[in-house]
């Protein structure tokens, strides 16, 4: 048993993490997050160069087919790097619900262009109850030639600014539809709806009769939607745990050099024991990544579980790495010119995306009493965890 | 990353599945033993116990194959300990000789020692205390002022010692003492082996908050030693006990992450049982919140830990690392107890008796986990290591 990172998953890792601090340090951070949309055209055709706007896709739709320990280690060092942007919603949601729910034909004709980094995309789930949970869906979709047409307000669908088409989730008969929109198509409206991440913008997008390209309905669309959302879960949390160890970097520099009373404010105990918890948080929630990315990808019979046990605690873990960094930096720690902020930032949206703590821990309850399993692993190895 | 065993672990864990099969006592008979009054029914239990895992092969398995042991990788000790816990088996003896003061001899030891000690260790013939904690020398270890004078061909030993698991019924004591009062505290100290039957030495148990008796205080009063019975170099007894601690902090935690999670598959199990309003109170959303995040913490202990263990594989030795592990199991179990006791509500605090839960596990467990953040090393001294030894933040004291 070895879980730890390979030499080429250590290799990606050190790959990205030089090509993000060249290409997209915190000054270029702050300038995006600046524009409406927050998009770089030229840093995204730089990361499509890279391979990574289809790297888990298959190489026929010119993926790079890796695995999702390999997509979890990327969003790490995006979250360290803290890119802002669309990779998330192309490739993360969109992408993986085509990959996953498309016929052969539509994945040539939308999931190669995410792979190529020709085009941007962006999943609507959410509605007016502002839950990520399919039990709350309402929007309609009516069969018409050639697709079903949408009539709704689909809330909190991220980069939607820069998006060429959105998969869109709807009620039908046979119940939950997966379809596609042409982001340009006429009854389709944005409206900005303003947060604290300034990275990844959020926007309401109305569908007034649109006409949509159905890509599954019913059992398949289910399975693929909840897999989309369970497998950006994993890798959300290793941008999460990325996230927290730039914080605790920046925050265990800050007291090292930090002087008062005449000694570096990290030599105090009350200072030092924020950064250890900080230590605890983020190396545990890095477990939790792996784990999750790993336990999705092998279908381990504890995936779902992987998931919400890394989403619980990363939630809560990167909020509170946030809380602390802030407290140690004192009044330096609450200004704008201060990045910590812009981490925080985000740790609000990472935490409420998919879910928060209290909707997950409500997961795993669920799945637990189910009275064919047992509540908690007893054995290190997967294949016996729920014996 | 790969996490399915390799071959040879899959070979090492079904030959121990196996022999536990034939081997292990019944679990009528373990509850009985460890449920009795008299602590020597359950120690000589314990003992006979070891004896028959040494009969097996099954002691000191992360012991050289020269000494003895099975010269198991770090994750066969780890799979030995989820093992034994998973079935249950009952603890042995002589946990602290196998588990550290072993491999500590084993590292530091000369010829004539290992020979003398180390297979005994291993039968349980002779069992082990540790004598480092002093009433002035907590979580300062390296203030202690046990006093070992060198009286040229042998040690005078005068000093008092306390927190000493199974001290009462130790044939030897692994005992840090100050050789050189005029060093630097941590240069003066030396690593001795001492014979618990030697004129002056007294036991006192403590009775702790949970009405048990496993640690003592001891008395030395003019206790001879002889100079062959010092571990590593005379005035070397930091580093020598330094190695000992990292050992423990490596695997302490294997064994109680198995025995969280049984106590949470029963605590499920009791959600289903209970009701309250006519409902059971797993119809609670708070009850839900409570199993939700106790999962996940026991979970990420599960992860940290193999995490851990596969970083020492490749690196060789257990580092400060380790500290993370003791916050997140000695913390999660204070946790995770007080939620039991909350979803239990009034029938958590029942110690015996017909209306007990469990014959009252849940109220031991509750008082049991506030030692957890004690013993080992306390939760602030971890954190302490973690500020210096891996955030590299300036000592703070």
């Amino acid at each position: 048993m070895q879980f730890d990172l390979n030499e080429t998953q250590l290799m990606l890792k050190k790959g990205a993490r030089e090509f993000f601090a060249a290409e997209c340090p915190m000054h270029d951070v702050r300038r995006i997050m600046a524009t409406d949309t927050s998009f770089d055209d030229k840093l995204w055709k730089k990361i499509a160069d890279q391979g990574w706007t289809g790297i888990t896709f298959d190489e026929a739709y010119g993926g790079a087919g890796l695995g999702l320990v390999e997509l979890a280690v990327l969003m790490e060092e995006m979250g360290r790097a803290l890119v802002p942007g669309p990779y998330l919603s192309t490739v993360l949601l969109a992408g993986n619900a085509i990959s996953l729910a498309g016929s052969e034909e539509q994945k040539q004709k939308y999931l190669t262009r995410i792979c190529s980094g020709t085009a941007r995309a962006s999943l609507a789930v959410v509605e007016a109850e502002g839950v990520w949970s399919l039990a709350s869906l309402k929007m309609k979709a009516t069969p018409v030639e050639g697709g079903c047409k949408l009539k709704g307000a689909k809330l909190f669908v991220t980069d939607a600014g820069v998006a060429d088409f959105f998969v869109v989730a709807a009620k039908a008969r046979e119940g939950l539809v997966l379809a596609v929109v042409d982001a340009r198509a006429r009854g389709v409206k944005l409206a900005p709806m303003p947060a604290l991440d300034q990275t990844r913008k959020y926007y309401e997008v109305s569908f007034n009769n649109v006409t949509g390209e159905v890509l599954a309905t019913g059992e398949a669309a289910r399975a693929a939607l909840e897999r989309t959302i369970d497998l950006a879960t994993a890798a959300l949390t290793a941008e999460m745990a990325g996230g927290m160890q730039r914080v605790l970097d920046i925050t265990v520099q800050y007291a090292k050099t930090r002087k008062q009373f005449n000694t570096p404010i990290g030599q105090f105990q009350a200072v030092q024991h924020q950064c250890a918890d900080m230590l605890v948080f983020t190396e545990s929630s890095r477990s939790a990544a792996y784990y999750a990315a790993y336990a999705i990808e092998e279908n381990t019979p504890d995936a779902r579980l992987a998931v919400s046990a890394a989403k619980t605690y990363a939630s809560e873990a990167y909020r509170e790495t946030g809380n602390r960094g802030i407290q140690v930096h004192g009044g330096m720690g609450f200004t704008w010119e201060n990045d910590l902020h812009l981490y925080y930032r985000r740790a609000k949206a990472c935490e409420t995306m998919f879910g928060d703590a209290a909707f997950h821990r409500d997961r795993i309850a669920r799945e637990l009493v189910a009275p064919v399993k047992t509540a908690a692993p007893v054995s290190a190895e997967p294949e016996a965890v729920h014996a | 990353m790969d996490l399915n065993y390799t071959p040879q672990e899959l070979k090492f864990r079904d030959e121990l599945r196996a022999w536990l099969e034939t081997q292990l006592p019944g679990p009528e008979e373990t509850r009985a033993a460890s449920k009795s009054p008299d602590p020597w029914v359950r120690f000589n239990f314990y003992r006979d116990w070891q004896r028959r895992l040494h009969q097996g092969g099954w002691t000191g398995v992360h012991w050289p194959k020269e000494y003895g042991g099975r010269g198991a990788t770090l994750m066969e000790q780890v799979i030995f300990i989820e093992e034994m816990a998973r079935a249950q088996a009952p603890q042995v003896a002589g946990v602290l000789g196998l588990m550290l003061i072993g491999p500590t001899i084993v590292h530091h030891g000369t010829p004539e020692q290992k020979q003398r000690f180390l297979n005994r260790i291993l039968s349980g013939e002779e069992i082990w205390c540790q004598g480092f904690s002093e009433p002035n020398a907590g979580s300062d270890l390296a203030n202690l002022r046990t006093e070992a004078k060198d009286m040229g061909d042998h040690f005078l030993v005068n000093g008092h010692k306390v927190w000493n698991s199974y001290g009462w019924a130790a044939d030897w004591c692994a005992l840090v003492t100050r050789t050189d009062p005029e060093a630097p505290k941590h240069k003066g100290l030396s690593y001795l082996l001492v014979d618990m039957k030697s004129p002056g030495v007294e036991v006192r148990p403590l009775l702790q908050i949970t009405g048990e008796t496993e640690f003592c205080e001891i008395y030395f009063n003019n206790v001879q030693v002889p100079k062959q019975n010092v571990l590593g170099r005379i005035n070397d007894g930091w580093n020598v006990a330094i190695s000992t601690l990292m050992h423990e902090r490596a695997t302490l935690g294997a064994d109680m992450r198995i025995v969280f999670a049984r106590q949470l598959n029963r605590l499920v199990e009791l959600t289903r049982k209970i009701s309250r309003g006519g409902k059971p109170l797993y119809d609670d959303p708070l009850v839900r919140q409570k199993i939700g995040q106790a999962y996940t913490e026991i979970e990420l202990l599960r992860l940290n830990q193999m995490r851990s263990v596969s970083r020492i594989a490749q690196t060789g030795a257990p580092g400060p690392e380790g500290s993370i592990l003791k916050i997140c199991w000695s913390e999660l179990n204070q946790r995770f107890q007080q939620a039991a006791q909350e979803i239990l509500g009034l029938y958590g605090q029942l110690e015996h008796g017909k209306h007990a839960i469990d014959d009252g596990a849940w109220s031991y467990g509750f008082l049991r986990a506030r030692g957890n953040t004690i013993e080992a090393g306390t939760s602030e001294i971890q954190r302490n290591i973690i500020g210096h030894f891996v955030l590299g933040l300036p000592k703070s004291y």
